[in-house]
């Protein structure tokens, strides 16, 4: 059965059905209605490095649907600290599920997961490759801040370089025609072979190193966390960082309908003032990872998500 | 003439497979994913940079006494995808096959990613490539989806 790998593996019908599905589970993920969907499917969680809102989001959105979970669990406890292969390990775990999150240190692990199991794989994170399920959500959030995926200006900031959450959504919001703007340091720039292939893609990107100068026409700012161990030293690392930082302060002239989101966790990148502005949106963007998530495991277990959850839901 | 004219410089063989219209200066190569190298027991030769009015220069390959197979050759469509290959039985053109380039190389390189899956080498599944396009050669790894340069690939020949 066809899991999630990469972004390629959804239409772009696919994908606004799926966020429509979503919309209509919010009252099960917030817990005003039990509409218990997945009842008697379990998830396996395999998380072969650490995870906080990926992995409990997976969790939760099972839950919430009725459904089980079982987890891999501190990996020094596991066979795979014992030598197993990916291969075997997946052959186990897809005889004990119906379906399989999994995030992976190796680019391609997710891949060759599916190629190794039945049931359907979600693919968590793969390295620097892919996160689709993140994808899932940060769409989901921006439609529901802007009622349309379609032609929004997005700046992406930080590390394009090493951030596989940036990586999907660039390739998503090309097909939805969204123009992209890349503010980072030239260290951290987009991967060339990204660039051109969203170009092919028929995208309008602008790489800049000015995040200050790129937000005030922006539809969505997309923050991500620059890390110290990228450079060579800290005085370099203070003076890019310094540069990729947002607070309340620089958000005098941006659009009003502006949001800034982060796949978190965040360091110095937005200052707590941005917090309580309306922009701020990072924390229900996490919140989100719930409910696309919910969506996206009905969606690849061929369940259908009824078109009035309020009446075929009960109460908690 | 230009084929004969180069076939000159070495003589006709009496068995085993010629391999002409290899890319100049990838004869090398050839042997390399062929498998043939100092410790081959069946007499090779071979011919480099002749000129050829198709390709301007090429090289030629010819492996005595030994038949090679279509599975064989197919391991060359990254290197030499428009050889001509002839199996010379009695010094004379027994059969003709041509090399394919298909959709995917299955298990004849593995991805030059560091920091892909397939990079652990007790993992079972098959190495996979995909052609995404022939002419400019573009091949990406099936599983971490990274492009592939071709001089590091060759590195790669299991």
């Amino acid at each position: 059965m066809a899991g999630l790998i990469t972004m390629d593996d959804l239409t772009n019908e696919q994908i606004i059905n799926i966020l429509d599905d979503a919309t209509r589970l919010l009252p099960v993920a917030k817990g005003k209605l039990f509409l218990p969907l997945l009842q008697g499917r379990i998830l396996g969680n395999l998380f072969f490095e650490p995870s906080t809102r990926t992995r409990m989001s997976f969790e939760t959105a099972m839950k919430r649907l009725g459904g089980e979970v079982v987890n891999l669990g501190d990996i020094k406890n596991s066979s795979v600290v014992k030598g197993e292969t990916l291969f075997d390990t997946i052959q186990m775990v897809d005889g004990y599920t119906d379906i399989i999150a999994m995030r992976h240190p190796r680019q391609g692990a997710a891949q060759y997961a599916q190629d190794s199991a039945r049931v359907p794989i979600m693919n968590g994170g793969d390295g620097a490759g892919h996160h689709p399920t993140q994808t899932m959500l940060d769409l989901f959030t921006i439609r529901q801040a802007h009622g349309t995926l379609e032609g929004l200006k997005v700046v992406l900031a930080g590390d394009l370089r090493y951030g596989r959450t940036v990586h999907s959504l660039s390739h998503a919001l090309t097909r939805f025609g969204c123009e992209l703007i890349f503010a980072s340091p030239e260290l951290l720039k987009m991967p060339t072979e990204i660039v051109s292939d969203l170009r092919e893609n028929g995208a309008n990107v602008i790489e800049t190193e000015d995040l200050l100068g790129s937000i005030n026409d922006a539809d969505v700012v997309y923050m991500t966390r620059i890390q110290k161990e990228r450079f060579a030293d800290e005085d370099e690392y203070s003076r890019c960082a310094g540069a990729y930082r947002l607070h309340a302060d620089n958000l005098a002239d941006v659009k009003s309908e502006m949001i800034i989101m982060h796949p978190l966790p965040r360091v110095d990148e937005i200052h707590a003032s941005v917090d309580s502005t309306r922009h701020a949106c990072y924390f229900n963007q996490a919140f989100n990872g719930v409910v696309a998530r919910m969506a996206l495991i009905c969606y690849l277990l061929g369940v259908t998500v009824p078109i009035d959850v309020e009446s075929e839901g009960g109460a908690l | 003439m230009e084929n004969e004219h180069s076939m000159r410089r070495v003589t006709a063989i009496r068995n085993g497979t010629v391999v002409d219209h290899i890319p100049s200066g990838q004869a090398l190569r050839v042997l390399e994913m062929l498998g043939i190298g100092g410790k081959s027991s069946v007499p090779v030769s071979l011919v480099m940079n002749v000129p050829s009015k198709k390709m301007g220069a090429k090289d030629i390959i010819k492996v005595e006494d030994r038949e090679l197979t279509q599975t064989e050759l197919d391991r060359l469509a990254l290197v030499a995808p428009d050889a001509h290959v002839a199996i010379i039985r009695a010094y004379s053109v027994a059969e003709k096959l041509t090399i394919n380039l298909g959709t995917e190389v299955l298990n004849v390189v593995r991805c030059t990613f560091s920091n892909c899956i397939t990079t652990n080498l007790r993992e079972p599944l098959p190495h996979r490539l995909k052609v995404i396009s022939r002419d400019p050669l573009h091949i990406r790894c099936h599983y971490c989806g990274r492009p592939q340069d071709l001089d590091e690939l060759i590195k790669n020949v299991l």
